[in-house]
């Protein structure tokens, strides 16, 4: 039984990477599992694209972590003390009732509070159809985030994507110079996406932003409270905007996309500006011929995998407390999945769950002093944030562009119409009401597409839907779930 | 959807409804749940005769116009397959009796069943067909029943929590009261499914309604017709008739109008336990593979669970409360309130009506618990 205690990190992301390295320098044996093929989660692909461009200062920054990061991990692996699973899909994480030690007593290391461990189900991809199970006595989740994206006339036309599917495009080189885009929404994220496709050659006629910049100066005070946090994050934007004007991209602030147009493909654009109200301003109208928009309105956290194993959410993020615990025994979660703040902010809370992790495994309360500099960097991002979530706003009245005929849920091809319809006369009042009258959600992307837009038509406030599976899983596989090894139908690490 | 159909028969009956609800329509268990509407699920006896009742009124229903469409109304039938000779013959005693009860059955041979359900797995004992079993979906047929309630003259009130039932000094129901205002009538009728018996409660009178938890899996989508009938092991009967709180999961498959598979009908009496629990999908995707071999490879997009309203004696409470002068009860349909819904609806309109109702109410009445007790 002198086994070192075992730890399943789900997601190689920044938060993932400086969790399994912290506990990793402790003497936790780590599995890090992940469904891409590298490690590095959304940051790595942002920073590599980014990079493409021109390595200003600020990014050069981001690279040299990340290349921390990186080095650490090959360092942990070569010795042993973390195992790295890539292209892991991870559909469930079961938490085990009893003690699973044979003779039925407690491990080294067992999660003192009767919990008998977990284990984490995944599908090897690309196929997703090959089970693994991993087992451990604790589990972090570092799942990141997804892109939020509201529907407007023409936005499922080719050529419109989101703004991190523009960045997969110029990572893998799909974007052709000479082409013209148009970045659009709202957001911290627009400004890095649309640098990024100036940099690689794109014309960029316009950076389409519903933000009031009169709200950045409402929350002036937030962010000066926050010196050191802010003077990086806005010398982080000022490089951005540099880079933008070098690139002569069109900023316009407090505007919006009110349709895409095209036969067959994405050709123009509208654009309006916006009133105080976040109404359209009448007569402000203009048309901008482009081929490619890349849209995003913000992030939303991954929290299949949490709410499946019965952790409470705050709001829409996975609720943590000062150790990054989730008020599931055993369960820590840090980065995107507990709140959208940055990859600096996540690698903060990584650190800080990794050496929680470390510690109570081994029946130790962590010692605050290890992680001083971490909590403060957290506590500074975390306002910084907020007050950026405040400013950052799809307009107000967003649903109102929306006509009868806009496919709102992509899957299942379900209309506004339809939503209008299931509100006003069926007497649905929530989204999942709307859902099982309409269909709406219940397609491949089980909801995470359409659902900010469907709670915004039904007039409700996005709630977390409960997805059982993080990823669709073949029943043949989910009927042998959990069996052991030995039966040779899935393999443990 | 017990409440949905109480408003319709009582509204087009000549009464004046209100319909509360504390959520949207359909946020209780008929959200949460299949829509079998079955009758070989059931021995004869009271329960057979609701179902063979609501079964008609199901298909007149259906039959108005655009309705049938709407709620993906489809008499599909039903096959209940034996992998062994003792089920099979379990099975056929079951079949006759229903038979003599009025219910049509069809005995399928071991050779016949894949002209019937070309997939099932092969080395079957046999089964039998029931040619009226049908199924509905369960959430548009609340929202359409209720859309027909409005239109024959009810007023819905959604997102009204029922907080306390007025009563006179003589102890007769007078109203309702909600957070938003009191709504006066005459009558109540109870019809809060698994919370029924916090509703009799605000009564002042008892009703033993508990939770018996359900999942159900939902597949990605197949095309149509690939599981024609509704599919179930001969088990389910007993499973469905069982005291015990122990979970059961004989599985129990069909197709949808939308094409995905449902794979049904765990049954668990753990309270209002909401977590996920890997065992029982574990269950379920077995129990199907098991009857349907192809399974294997299609993916399990969804699950969900939902609260059926269990009574001890597995019969639900129909009409008028002799404890509280003007309270009637709908609730407490267990596993079957989808489909026996359209009946409880007419009789509950009858007994609001002083009509001779068209089923004995006997032993549906709500006070028959508190006898007991005594
Ligand atoms: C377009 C864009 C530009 C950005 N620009 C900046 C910037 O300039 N500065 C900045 O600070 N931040 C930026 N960010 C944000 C930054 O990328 C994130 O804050 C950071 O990556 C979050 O880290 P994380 O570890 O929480 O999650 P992620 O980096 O999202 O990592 C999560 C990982 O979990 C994996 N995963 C999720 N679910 C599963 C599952 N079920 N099974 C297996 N694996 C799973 C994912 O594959 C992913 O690798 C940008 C993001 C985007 C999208
Ligand atoms: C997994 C599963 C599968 C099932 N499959 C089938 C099937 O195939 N066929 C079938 O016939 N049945 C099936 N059922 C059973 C069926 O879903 C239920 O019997 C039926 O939905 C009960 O309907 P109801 O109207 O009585 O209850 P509900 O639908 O729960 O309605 C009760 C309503 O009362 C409201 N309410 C409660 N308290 C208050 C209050 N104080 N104030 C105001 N409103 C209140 C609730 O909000 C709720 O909307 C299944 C159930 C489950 C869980």
């Amino acid at each position: 039984m002198n086994e070192r205690p075992h730890l399943a990190v789900v997601g190689a992301g920044p938060a993932g990477l400086a969790a399994a390295l912290a506990a990793a320098g402790r003497g936790v044996r780590v599995t890090l599992i992940d469904s891409a093929a590298e490690a590095g989660g959304q940051f790595y692909r942002q920073t590599a694209a980014a990079l493409g461009a021109r390595r200003p200062q600020a990014l050069h920054h981001q690279w040299r972590t990340w290349e921390r990061l990186r080095d650490g991990l090959a360092v942990h692996i070569e010795a042993g003390r973390i195992t790295h699973l890539t292209d892991h899909h991870v559909w469930f994480v079961e938490r085990h009732d009893a003690p699973r030690g044979a003779d039925g007593a407690d491990g080294p290391g067992r999660v003192a509070d009767g919990a008998g461990g977990f284990t984490a189900h995944a599908l090897l991809g690309p196929e997703q159809e090959q089970p693994v199970a991993v087992r451990a006595d604790a589990v972090l989740l570092a799942t990141g985030g997804y892109e939020k994206v509201l529907p407007f006339p023409g936005w499922t036309l080719p050529g419109v994507v989101t703004a991190g599917g523009a960045q997969a495009m110029l990572k893998g080189g799909l974007v052709l110079p000479g082409r013209t885009a148009v970045v659009a929404g709202t957001g911290p994220l627009l400004m890095p996406v649309a640098a990024g496709l100036a940099a690689a050659g794109a014309k960029v006629a316009a950076l389409v932003e519903s933000a009031d910049p009169r709200a950045f100066v409402r929350h002036a005070r937030t962010l000066a409270a926050q010196p050191a946090t802010s003077a990086a994050k806005l010398a982080e934007g000022a490089q951005y905007a540099a880079e933008l004007a070098r690139h002569r991209v069109r900023t316009l602030v407090h505007h919006t996309v009110v349709a895409a147009h095209g036969s067959g493909r994405l050709e123009a654009v509208t654009v309006a500006a916006l009133d105080g109200d976040g109404r359209i301003r009448p007569g402000t109208e203009r048309r901008i011929p482009c081929d490619s928009l890349a849209v995003g309105h913000g992030m939303l956290p991954h929290t299949d995998l949490a709410q499946a194993l019965g952790c409470r959410l705050d709001g829409l993020n996975v609720a943590v407390d000062d150790e990054q615990r989730t008020d599931v025994p055993g369960v820590w979660a840090a980065g995107e999945t507990t709140g959208i703040g940055g990859a600096v902010l996540s690698m903060a809370e990584g650190r800080i769950a990794g050496l929680s992790i470390a510690a109570r495994l081994d029946s130790r309360t962590p010692d605050v002093r290890s992680y001083q500099a971490a909590a403060k960097a957290r506590t500074g991002l975390r306002e910084f944030f907020a007050a950026l979530e405040a400013v950052y706003a799809p307009p107000a009245h967003w649903t109102e562009q929306i006509t009868d005929d806009t496919v709102v849920c992509r899957c299942e091809e379900v209309p506004a119409s339809a939503i209008r319809e299931a509100v006003d006369e069926l007497g649905a009042g929530d989204v999942r009401t709307v859902k099982l009258l309409t269909r709406a959600g219940m397609g491949w992307c089980q909801g995470r597409m359409c659902g900010p837009a469907v709670a915004g038509l039904a007039g409700c406030a996005p709630e977390p839907s409960r997805r059982p599976f993080a990823r669709p899983v073949p029943l043949g596989v989910l009927a042998r779930a959990g069996e052991t090894d030995d039966q040779g139908n899935v393999t443990a690490y | 959807m017990v409440g949905a159909a109480s408003a319709l028969y009582a509204a087009r009956a000549g009464l004046d409804v209100v319909l509360v609800d504390r959520g949207p329509v359909a946020g209780g268990t008929t959200g949460a749940g299949e829509g079998n509407v079955l009758v070989s699920d059931k021995e004869p006896g009271p329960e057979l005769e609701l179902a063979l009742l609501s079964g008609r009124l199901w298909a007149d229903v259906a039959a108005e116009p655009g309705v049938a469409k709407a709620i993906e109304y489809e008499v599909k039938g039903g096959v209940v397959v034996a992998s062994g000779a003792a089920g099979l013959s379990a099975l056929e005693g079951l079949a006759g009796r229903q038979r003599t009860a009025g219910v049509e059955t069809v005995p399928v041979g071991p050779d016949e069943l894949h002209d019937v359900e070309p997939h099932l797995a092969k080395g079957l004992a046999g089964g039998v067909l029931y040619p009226q079993d049908a199924q509905v979906m369960p959430t548009l047929a609340a929202a359409h029943l209720v859309r027909l309630a409005r239109g024959a003259g009810t007023t819905l009130r959604t997102g009204r929590p029922v907080t306390e039932v007025l009563r006179t000094t003589d102890g007769a129901v007078r109203g309702v009261r909600t957070p938003q205002g009191d709504i006066h009538a005459p009558a109540v009728v109870n019809a809060a499914g698994t919370w029924g018996g916090e509703l009799a409660a605000l009564a002042g009178t008892s009703l033993p309604v508990l939770p018996r938890r359900g999942f159900v899996l939902v597949t990605e989508p197949l095309p149509p017709r690939t599981v024609r009938h509704k599919v179930y092991a001969a088990d389910y009967v007993a499973d469905v008739a069982s005291d015990s709180a122990a979970l059961q999961t004989s599985p129990v498959v069909e197709g949808t109008a939308a094409g995905p598979v449902l794979i049904g009908a765990s049954r668990e009496r753990v309270g209002f336990d909401r977590s996920f629990s890997l065992p029982v999908a574990r269950a379920l995707a077995a129990g199907a593979t098991r009857l349907f071999p192809f399974l294997s490879k299609v993916r399990a997009m969804r699950g969900y669970l939902g609260f059926r309203p269990y009574m001890p004696d597995h019969l639900p409470a129909i009409g008028p409360d002799a404890r509280v002068p003007g309270l009637f009860h709908a609730c407490g349909h267990e596993g079957a309130g989808i489909g026996l819904a359209t009946g409880t609806g007419h009789l509950i309109a009858q007994a609001l009506t002083e009509k001779t109702p068209d089923l004995d109410l006997t032993l549906f009445r709500p006070d028959r618990f508190s006898e007991e007790g005594v």
